[in-house]
Formats: C-alpha cells, sequence, structure tokens
C-alpha cells in the first residue's frame, strides 16, 4: 500500500525475506494439490463418512462460535474496560489455549467433565453425560476458539477508545444501553472478525478432540478426525478432504477480510 | 586380575555366538575377533509404537553387548513409518505391527532381503481395574449400556477387532473408534470408557492401571509381527546384527516378558 508521499519505506531484501515466508506458507498446500486424485475427487468427498464428518463439522464449529461469542463478549469487556486486581493474570489465563499444545487441553478437559473428572461426577448424578458425545466435541472447540475471539475484540474495544460511551453517559444512557447502542455496534467488525477465526479455529481443532471426546463416525469424527483416521488405509481420500477443509478455511478467512473491509466505514458512522 | 581376563572372554565369546545369530553376520573364525567387535556406527530402527518399551530395551541390551555401536529408535504407528521411509526418512531396520505394512515396504522394492517374523499379539479386553461394568467375556461387551472403545476398521488393531466380533458372533456398539490403540487404552485408563479392545501388551505395559480379560475369541486374529532391513540403509552390517538380536533367545524373553508370543 503506497502512502500520500509515495515512500514505501521498505527496504528491497525485506520482499526477498517475505516471499521466502509466503512461499514457507502456500508451497506445501501447493503440493498438497498436486497430489489429489482429480477423476476420484468427487466421489471421494461425497462418500457417506466424509459427508458426515463435514457436516458434524460445519455444525459443531457454528455451536462453539456462538458459545465464544456468548462468553467471549462479556469475557472481552471486562477485560478491556474493568479495572479489578488480577485482571493481567484473568487475561493471560483466557489467552492460554492459544500456545497450550491442543492435547493439553483435551486432557484438562477430560480431568474436568470427564466421568472421573471435577465436574463430571455431578453432571453424570445429574443425568449428564458429556464424554464421547458431541456435546464434548464442541467443548473442546469452544476452550481452543474462545480466545481468538477475546483477543480481537478487546482489541477492537481498546483502539476504539471509550469517548462515545462517556458522551452516551452524560445524556443520561444506562450501562446496558450504552453497551447496546454504542460500544457494540462500535465494535462489531471486531467482533465479526474474532467470530470468524473463532469458527475457523474450531473447524481445525483435532487434538482436543481426540483426546476428550473420542471418535465416531456423525457424532465426533470431525473432519480433521476424519483426514487422520483415512490417512491410514486411503492417501486419496485424506488429501482430497483435506483440500475440503483447506477451501472452507479459506471461504471463510476471505469472508472475514471482506466483511471488515466493508463494514468498518459503516461503524464510524455514528 | 584373572576374573577380569575371564569375564573380557566370555564377554567376546558371547557377543560372538549374538553375532552369529544375525541371519546375514558374516562368519567370522571361532578364535579371531569377534563379528560383534567390527561393529560400529549407528543404526535408526522404525519400529511400530506397540514396541516402544520392549525394543528400548533391547536396544539398551544391543549397545552394552556391543560397545561402540548406537541405536536410534523412532517409533510410531506402522503405517506412519511406511510412509515416512517410503519418503526418503534415513531407517536401516523396520519392525512392523502387522506384515501388511511390510508387504507394502516389500512392494514398493524397499527392504533387503526378505522380512523376519519375530512376535506375535492377540487382542484382550481392558477395563479399569474396579470393572464398573462387570465385564467377563467378548459377549458382555454388546451388553446394553456398557460403553465400549475400540479401534476403527481403519488401523490393524480395529481389522483384529472386526475379525474377532465376526468369530464371537457379537456385534459391538462402541461409543468411540480411536485410530489408535495406544487411543483406546488412554479412554480406559482415564476411566471414561468401561472397556477396550487393546493387545495383550498394552494390558501388560498399562500395570495395575487396567485390568486385563482374555477371551477365546482372540486367537481368531493373530497379529504377526515381521522385521527386515531396510534397503537404503548405509549400514546393513549393524542392520543385521540388530535384527539378529531381537530373533535370539535373549530377545525373546525380552518379547515374551511384555506379553508378546512366539512366532
Amino acid at each position: 500500500m503506497k502512502t500520500a508521499t509515495g515512500y514505501q519505506g521498505i527496504p528491497r531484501w525485506i520482499f526477498a525475506v517475505a516471499a521466502v515466508g509466503g512461499l514457507l506458507v502456500v508451497l506445501p498446500l501447493l503440493a498438497m494439490v498436486a497430489k489429489v486424485n482429480w477423476p476420484q475427487f468427487i466421489p471421494l468427498i461425497t462418500s457417506d463418512s466424509s459427508l458426515a464428518a463435514l457436516g458434524l463439522s460445519l455444525r459443531t464449529s457454528a455451536a462453539s462460535t456462538v458459545l465464544c461469542v456468548v462468553l467471549g463478549v462479556p469475557l472481552a469487556l471486562v477485560l478491556a474496560r474493568g479495572d479489578f486486581p488480577g485482571q493481567r493474570l484473568l487475561r493471560s489465563f483466557v489467552l492460554l489455549p492459544l500456545v497450550l499444545p491442543p492435547v493439553v487441553g483435551g486432557i484438562a478437559l477430560l480431568y474436568t467433565f470427564g466421568r472421573q473428572g471435577l465436574l463430571g461426577k455431578s453432571l453424570e448424578v445429574a443425568g449428564i453425560q458429556i464424554a464421547f458425545s458431541t456435546t464434548a466435541v464442541v467443548l473442546a472447540q469452544t476452550f481452543v476458539a474462545l480466545p481468538f475471539l477475546v483477543v480481537s475484540l478487546e482489541g477492537a474495544l481498546r483502539s476504539a477508545g471509550n469517548r462515545y460511551e462517556a458522551v452516551a453517559a452524560t445524556l443520561g444512557a444506562r450501562p446496558t444501553t450504552v453497551l447496546r447502542r454504542v460500544t457494540l455496534p462500535l465494535v462489531l467488525p471486531g467482533l465479526a472478525s474474532g467470530a470468524v477465526l473463532s469458527f475457523a479455529r474450531s473447524l481445525g481443532e483435532f487434538g482436543a478432540t481426540l483426546t476428550f471426546a473420542g471418535s465416531l463416525e456423525g457424532v465426533t469424527r470431525t473432519l480433521p478426525l476424519e483426514i487422520y483416521l483415512q490417512r491410514e488405509t486411503d492417501a486419496d481420500a485424506a488429501v482430497a478432504l483435506s483440500l475440503v477443509l483447506v477451501a472452507v478455511a479459506g471461504a471463510v478467512v476471505g469472508l472475514s477480510y471482506g466483511a471488515r473491509r466493508s463494514s468498518a466505514p459503516v461503524a464510524v458512522q455514528p | 586380575m584373572r576374573t577380569r581376563i575371564v569375564a573380557a572372554a566370555i564377554a567376546v565369546a558371547s557377543a560372538a555366538a549374538l553375532g552369529a545369530c544375525g541371519t546375514t553376520a558374516p562368519a567370522t573364525t571361532p578364535s579371531g575377533s569377534s563379528s560383534a567387535s567390527q561393529l560400529s556406527g549407528t543404526v535408526t530402527v522404525f519400529a511400530a509404537a506397540s514396541l516402544k518399551s520392549t525394543f528400548t530395551q533391547l536396544a539398551k541390551d544391543f549397545e552394552a553387548r556391543n560397545p561402540g555401536t548406537k541405536v536410534t529408535l523412532s517409533f510410531a504407528g506402522s503405517s506412519d513409518l511406511v510412509t515416512q521411509i517410503t519418503q526418503g526418512a534415513p531407517a536401516d531396520v523396520f519392525a512392523s505391527a502387522d506384515t501388511k505394512n511390510m508387504a507394502k515396504l516389500a512392494d514398493a522394492k524397499l527392504l533387503d532381503g526378505t522380512a523376519t517374523n519375530f512376535a506375535t499379539n492377540v487382542l484382550e479386553i481392558a477395563v479399569p481395574p474396579s470393572n464398573p461394568a462387570s465385564i467377563s467375556s467378548f459377549a458382555d461387551l454388546a451388553k446394553p449400556g456398557v460403553k465400549v472403545v475400540r479401534c476403527a476398521s481403519q488401523v490393524p488393531c480395529g481389522a483384529a477387532t472386526d475379525t474377532v466380533e465376526k468369530a464371537a458372533g457379537v456385534t459391538l456398539n462402541p461409543v468411540s473408534e480411536e485410530s489408535s490403540v495406544t487411543d483406546v487404552l488412554g479412554k480406559v485408563t482415564s476411566g471414561e470408557a468401561d472397556a477396550g479392545l487393546v493387545y495383550v501388551t498394552d494390558v501388560k505395559g498399562a500395570g495395575d492401571k487396567v485390568k486385563g480379560i482374555a477371551f477365546p475369541e482372540s486367537d481368531k486374529a493373530v497379529n504377526t509381527y515381521p522385521i527386515a532391513t531396510v534397503s537404503s540403509s548405509q549400514n546393513k552390517e549393524l542392520a543385521a546384527a540388530f535384527i539378529g538380536s531381537v530373533t535370539s533367545e535373549a530377545g525373546k524373553k525380552v518379547l515374551g516378558n511384555a506379553g508378546f508370543g512366539a512366532p
């Protein structure tokens, strides 16, 4: 992007290194595309087990995204606008799943919601069994995806500042009204991109699901788990399904950038 | 002094004897320097995940018996290892958990000579120590409400489960079909599942974290473990010597202690 003066401010050699970085991501994807068995592509991705896995992935990721929004918006608000002891600690903990290996998340969830877990025993008494259920998949996905929403939204809240909110409050608006009429519309693009990122992360979730939820067709075997299993016997199917996952993820990320660009000016209009 | 010399002589003799067990170990004069003393360098062994504890032990024994040698081990699912070797991973020896994956390497002309079968393994039911669902036979696994975890049909342990299911005339209704036997065991040790179908060796390896229940139908699906030298090996002599130590009496004993059967 050129600035008004036409000055780019980037040394030429940076482009060379950036190209290597870009290739590191793009080249493996191209290599995978080259491996696709095109004549068999459609039959491979429309087999019963593939469709079951894709359907389950889309449904659970949608549910996780909703859960992320419901839980993540208050969290981001508290972290961005609140002022209380332990705030930084809370932020570190909320962001932890970003850097945690997913399998660790799965083990942690197992010892929380599993049959022998912290809450699992009480839940079982109440007649709720989470292990080996689709609920377990949604929980695992929400665990790993929540930080993406919180980070995006907290950033948006901080950069938006609280001037408009202060003005609304002086005009007599109550906190809930300010939140609903001023704050949320202001950060809607940030919320949207956070939600999209959460969806994408949920879609790719593998380790926590495998550890915590198990793998059964139509119940807990999401697309990444199906790919992992197919790879054992049918490399063509695994590659074809991987491409589907890349396509879906690419579409989702592309959509979010598109949405951000088109909705950004709207947000500034009061 | 004297005892030290005797001990050294015994060490040389036993090393020579062990070297001779290797199928392709070069013939050496009995009194001359043993073949074992010529062995040096590193041998990289790709072995099925279920061989982890036994091969770690066997490698340690091998290194102790052949100073100057080093055994590097890499454990993963057999089919993963086959993929890695066909993609050029530097393996000298491949030990598979089933003959099917070994055949894949043979078909790809990546084996040096033919494979030797060195162990067998059968399925067993693993239950948590308290056995919450009171499982005592294979048929019990099909009782309503029993949370059974098994391997998916695509992986060797799952194929064995299919065979046993057919032989017993029992249809399982699993809550999860895992892609590796260790994942099945994990669901049982964590207490999430009431029962899981794993190998006898997995039950033994888990110690008192699970209880094993043998069942007669298991002998309908005996898994055979083959081992072979990879054709691209840079140190075929050492590779052959290591294979020799696995198939030796001492090797059989280590494998037997872990629950493996003789081929």
